[in-house]
């Protein structure tokens, strides 16, 4: 059982640059072509200031952190036992190369099915830009299950 | 890129397909160092072995991504205003993954239109990775 007083701390703040490397770097390992995301000249064509950050590239931000893993920690899960169940973002604000992202995360909620052997813990995070805007806000729902399924 | 005409798309219409090569341990690999999730679960066979798998397996994150990839093929990633999944299998290396999108209604609400498409990935063999479903904002400027 998941420790059920921890709903609603919160992590410190991740500030993250967002570079143009890095992006090149997530677009090509997600196969993308669209050169909005690879080639900056491209991206500044369409009427952006750089390369665009694709739209599940926020998440990148939370393994950025000193110790990404803490809420393993925190609630005694084998990282082995921890599976991605969901995932959701609401979008505000498009980020790009050069911008700088804060990002403030806590845990939302824990639930659990199937008499207690699957346990559910969802994550909401906000991510503001440089000028204080929220670009956008996800939910992330993991699974923690049993050993040796 | 050329765009699906998110415009004029109405309910039962489909997203053009994206299917992606197979995955592989260096798609693993590179995506680890990409997105920062270095989980020995995605690049470690033996790790992923002493939890009881019989592999490695994908990163989620990867399949939401390819499937982004498909809905920033089709629409302006700028109308995109929400894409919410569930990871419903697991991915092991050497599926083949389709990404497929369905407009399931187009909404006038006070002068904004929108569309809600429903989204899924499946490997070739049937099994379906992941559903969801995203809101289309529809703009005409």
């Amino acid at each position: 059982m998941l420790e059920r007083s921890l709903i609603g701390k919160t992590y410190p703040p991740v500030v993250f640059e967002v570079e143009k490397q890095r992006l090149r770097f997530f677009a090509k390992a997600t196969g993308q072509t669209d050169p909005v995301y690879l080639d900056e000249t491209a991206a500044k064509k369409k009427g952006h200031p750089s390369l665009l950050a694709p739209p599940t590239f926020l998440t990148t931000i939370g393994m950025e952190q000193e110790k990404p893993y803490q809420y393993l920690t925190d609630l005694n899960i084998k990282m082995e036992c921890l599976l991605h169940a969901g995932q959701e973002y609401t979008y505000h604000v498009p980020v790009h190369a050069g911008d700088t992202i804060t990002m403030v995360s806590k845990i939302a909620d824990m639930f659990d099915k199937k008499n207690g052997s699957l346990q559910f813990l969802v994550f909401i995070s906000i991510y503001t830009n440089q000028q204080q805007n929220i670009v956008a806000e996800a939910k992330s729902t993991l699974v923690v299950r049993k050993e040796q399924v | 890129m050329t765009q699906w005409n998110h415009r004029k798309a109405n309910v039962g219409d489909e997203i053009p397909i994206l299917t992606l090569e197979p995955i592989s341990r260096s798609t693993l690999a590179i995506y680890a160092g990409a997105s920062g999730d270095h989980n020995p679960i995605h690049i470690d066979i033996d790790f992923a072995k002493q939890s009881g798998l019989s592999d490695v397996i994908a990163h989620g994150m990867l399949v939401m991504a390819y499937m982004g990839q498909a809905l920033t093929n089709a629409v302006p990633q700028s109308s995109i205003q929400q894409f919410c999944v569930e990871f419903s299998s697991l991915t092991q290396v050497n599926d083949i993954l389709i990404c497929s999108g369905k407009v399931a209604e187009r909404i006038n609400n006070n002068g904004q239109e929108s569309l809600t498409l429903n989204l899924t990935v499946h490997d070739t063999k049937g099994n379906q990775k992941l559903n969801g479903n995203a809101k289309i904002i529809i703009n005409y400027h």
